[in-house]
Formats: structure tokens, sequence, C-alpha cells
């Protein structure tokens, strides 16, 4: 009997969490399939979920008439940019400060992440100035150092959570045999550092390609990502419904890929290890 | 342990971040300090060539005496608060539910993580133009369908619409967090208050809600960083106008809009010094952490 109750209370629990999660997912999901359709049939009344006249005719329009792979490229060299440089700079970092600690790696840690929550808009200005000033306004390899930037405490943070798991004494067995530093790193570390690794750099690509002040602020026409591309859609003219769907589809698909591989890894790097 | 030799290889090592990072910060932020103390409106003729007017606090004076300041207090107030509400309420049932055994578990989860792989710039311009538009959004549809009139959701009730796009954004985030939390709840001690006879919600209340307490805390601080520097989202819908002129977003205008550079800066130092007192609070339950 116990057996029959718990079936039931799992049939509503089933009914109910889908219910949700259906409801949480619909924009999305509307937005996909507005993208199939016409301009004309995008805005029917009543809305359309099905009998529609399925066609791939505004992705093609998107391109055209904006070009939207140059700003596909222009966001994958950045993201990807900038997390490649993070990743070499913050590598040796977190290694150093996972392995061989000292008195002030705790402060140098909490003083890294501080920089993180400096507010962007504070400081405008100034980096506009010095965009200005050595010709970076408007370049990838501009966009590319401000998110790196902002990014590396993250980056170092998690790569110090991931290095701290790995067991000290392998290390101290690899010194004990007389491996150097070099041959230490090489062929014992990294190894077992490639998970974390790469875990943080599938989260450093989604931060990258979702950030939405610096892109909007430090571009124009040339090197402006597809955050900034999204954004000339908030002053339309006429039917647009079913372009701005299949612009956004687009633009949201890699990553809605990527982030759904890095559920676990999300908790860790947005909280600084602090969950798990 | 170490030898003296790889610790002067570590500190090299960690060169390179350190000093990037004390450049990113100390540069911009020195900058911002100085230009405040400034009369700096470059439309008027203004230049750093030529060199600036000092005029001591009076663009912090003026910058909380204009009568746009309060008004965006309060907006920043609204809409942090009110997305804190909604995604830690909603986001702790949420937890709780996914946390239960049911069929699609996997999927469902996927579903409820989407919104926050989204860039701002799409899901409030989806927000903005497939929900709320007065006439062909999914809103109005609905709406009209139970008879009612539909609401012109960007200007009548603007404030409630962004809390609503930013709630969706990150109500994501808080049910991660709470559920990772939740799942390293002893069940052992659920099991025993439960054949004890204690009824749900004095479980929740006495054995759930208290292990979620740091979980919760740390959800707080975390979204009130992110939330008090929200902008694309504002930038793609109202433009700061029907009241949705939050902080940051005053900031931006006074430096890019009217050029004020000087006032916009004194206006940056006002956000950064609030960004750290809420940063030193998040420090100290991180550190805390660290020395486990």
């Amino acid at each position: 009997m116990a057996r029959a109750v718990s079936t039931r209370r799992k049939i509503i629990t089933t009914a109910v969490a889908w219910a949700i999660g259906l409801t949480i997912f619909f924009p999305i999901f509307w937005t996909i399939l507005t993208s199939f359709k016409t301009e004309a049939q995008a805005i029917n009344n009543p809305p359309l979920f099905w009998g529609f006249d399925f066609t791939l005719e505004n992705y093609a329009v998107v391109q055209e008439r904006s070009d939207y792979m140059r700003f596909l490229w222009n966001s994958v060299i950045i993201a990807g940019g900038s997390t490649f440089l993070g990743i070499l700079v913050a590598v040796p970092a977190a290694w150093s400060m996972a392995f061989v600690p000292s008195r002030r790696t705790k402060d140098i840690l909490l003083w890294m992440l501080s920089t993180k929550m400096l507010p962007a808009v504070g400081v405008l200005y100034p980096i506009s100035l010095i965009f200005v000033q050595f010709n970076l306004l408007d370049t990838r390899i501009g966009l590319t150092l401000v998110l790196m930037l902002i990014n590396l405490p993250i980056i170092v943070w998690m790569l110090y959570t991931y290095f701290r798991e790995i067991p000290i004494d392998i290390l101290e067995a690899a010194r004990m045999d007389g491996a150097g530093l070099r041959q230490e790193i090489l062929y014992v570390l990294t190894p077992m550092a490639i998970p974390g690794i790469a875990s943080t750099v599938l989260l450093n690509i989604i931060l990258a390609w979702n950030e939405a002040f610096w892109t909007l602020n430090l571009t124009a026409a040339s090197a402006a990502p597809l955050t900034a591309f999204i954004a000339s859609y908030s002053s339309p003219e006429g039917l647009f419904y079913a372009k701005l769907s299949a612009a956004s589809t687009m633009a949201i698909a890699p990553i809605l890929i990527l982030g759904w591989f890095s559920q676990k890894q999300l908790v860790r790097g947005l909280t600084f290890g602090a969950v798990k | 342990m170490a030898t003296r030799h790889s610790r002067s290889a570590a500190r090299l090592m960690m060169a390179p971040a350190v000093i990037l990072l004390l450049g990113w910060m100390l540069v911009p932020l020195t900058m911002t300090v100085y230009f405040s103390f400034k009369r700096y409106l470059p439309m008027r003729g203004d230049s750093l060539e030529r060199g600036l007017d000092w005029v001591g606090f009076e663009n912090y004076v003026r910058f909380i005496s204009s009568s746009s300041f309060w008004p965006s207090v309060q907006a920043t107030l609204l809409i942090v608060g009110g997305v804190l509400v909604i995604t830690v309420i909603l986001g702790i049932l949420l937890a709780i539910l996914l946390d239960q055994p049911f069929w699609g578990q996997g999927v469902v989860r996927i579903l409820v993580i989407a919104p926050f792989f989204v860039m701002p710039t799409v899901s409030a311009l989806v927000w903005k133009n497939m929900m709320m538009d007065p006439v062909n959004g999914m809103f109005a549809h609905l709406w009209r369908f139970f008879g009612a009139e539909p609401v012109s959701w960007m200007s009548d009730a603007s404030v409630q619409s962004i809390i609503l796009i930013v709630s969706w954004q990150w109500l994501p985030f808080a049910t991660l967090i709470l559920l990772t939390a939740i799942q390293s709840l002893d069940s052992e001690q659920l099991e025993a208050s439960e054949m004890d006879g204690a009824p749900v919600l004095a479980r929740f209340w006495f054995i759930v809600l208290p292990h979620l307490g740091r979980a919760i805390t740390i959800v707080i601080l975390i979204q009130t960083i992110f939330l008090l520097s929200i902008f694309a989202e504002i930038f793609v819908t109202t433009g700061g106008s029907f009241g949705t002129r939050t902080l940051t977003y005053l900031i931006f205008q006074r430096v890019v809009d009217s050029q004020n550079i000087g006032l916009g800066s004194a206006g940056g130092v006002y956000a950064i010094i609030l960004a750290n007192i809420i940063a030193l609070f998040l420090m100290r339950i991180v550190g805390k952490n660290l020395d486990r």
C-alpha cells in the first residue's frame, strides 16, 4: 500500500515539475518556434503553435541583411580568445597558490575576488579613454583583453579549487623520484588537472559570450559581437518578430548546448567554491 | 616542505595574474577618483590637454542633490529587492521540487536552467516583444482569452516588467545552488523526523531551511553584486525611462549621454563604495570557507 501512495505522489510530482519546467522554458521555445514562421504568421491572432508554413527564410534574411556571420565570428574570437589568454595567465597562478601556499595566499585570492566586484559603470570613462589612447576602441583585441581581465578572478578561483583537490602525496612521490619543477608540472600535474581546466574553460566561454556591458559600450560596427548585434533589434522597423527570433535562436543555441554540459561547474565557479 | 627555490618560482608564476589585476583595478579607479574632483565637460571645451578645474566635492554634492538621484536609488532598491525575493523564494520551492523523485528529472532540470545561458540582450528583447508586447505578445493573447484588457507592460508596469525579466534570468542560478545544497542534506535526519511524525511544514522549517541558510546567504550576496550592475536589460527595453533608471543607468547616462564626466565619476565612486560594502560580507563567508 505504501508503494501505491508513493507512485501516486510520483505522478503528481511529475506533472507539477513538468508544468513548471515547460513554463520557464516557454519564452525560449516560443522564440525557436517563431523563427520558422513567416512574419505574417508570427503575429497571427490567435498565436500559431502548429499548422504554419515551416520556413528557413528568416535565417537567410538575417545573414543577408546584416552579415550575421561577422558578429558570430567576433563572438567566437572574443569569447575564445579571452578564455585562452585567461587560462594562460591563471594556470601558473592557481598552481602556485594551491601547491606552494604562503601566509598571504588567502589574502591574494580574496583581493582578486574583490576586483571582480568593481561596478563596471564606475570605470567606463577611464577605460574608454585608455581605449581611445591606444586605438583599441571597436577592436576585437581590446574587447578580448577587457573580458579576459574581468573574468580572470573567476578563472583563478575555479582552477584553485580544482587544483586543491589533487592529492599532494603524488607530488611528493614525484619529487622523491627526482622530478624537477618542470617535469612535475608537465607529467604529474597536467594530466590530473585537465578535467578542472576543461570545466573552467567551458564556464568562462559562456560568461564571455553573454557579457553585455563592455561589449555594448566599447564596440561599434567592426568588432561588435552577438550581444551588440541583437541589441540593434531594440529599435525595429516594420515586421520583425520572425527575424528577431531567428537571430536570437542563432545567438543562444551554441551556448545553450555548452551550458547544459556545464551545470555542475556553474555552481562551483559562480560561488567561488563556496558551494560544491 | 616547499623549498626556497620552489617558493620564488611560485611567486614568479603568480606575478602576471597579480600585476594584470592590480593594473586593471588601480589605473581606472585612480582616474575615476581624479575626474570626480574635476569639472570635466568635453562638449563645452574642457579637455585633458588644457587642464581641468579642481572643484572639490561639488560633483559629489550635485550628484546626490540632483532630482534624479533619489528616484534612481528607489528604482535600484525595487529592482534588486524584487528580484531577490522572487528568485530566493521560488528558488527554494523549485529546488525542493526538483529534489523529489519523478520521471524525466534530467530533462526538467535542463528546461529550468536554460534561461541562465541566454544572453541578456536576447532575453530582454524576447520578453519585451514576444511576451509583453501589448498587441502581439503572448501575455496580450492570454489576457484577451480571459476577456481582460491587455497591459502595456513596458510603459505602465515598467519596473515590474524589468523585475520579471531579470528574475527569469536569475531563477536558474538560485535554484541550481539551492538544489546543490539540498542534495548535501543528510537524508537520514529527514527520514528520522518523518518517522517521528513531523509534518511537512515543520520538517521544512526546522531542518531544510536552517541547512540552506549558508547557501541562501551566498545566493543573495552574489546576486546583489550582479543585480546592482544590470545594464543591458534596461538599455534595450525602456532605455531608463518610465521609472527604470537605476543608479548604474543614471551614471551611464551622465557619462555617455550628457557627457558630464566629473559628475558621472562622482556617481561611479558612490557605486563602487556601495558594491564594496556588500562585497565585504561575501568575502567574509568565502574566506571562512578557505580555512576548512
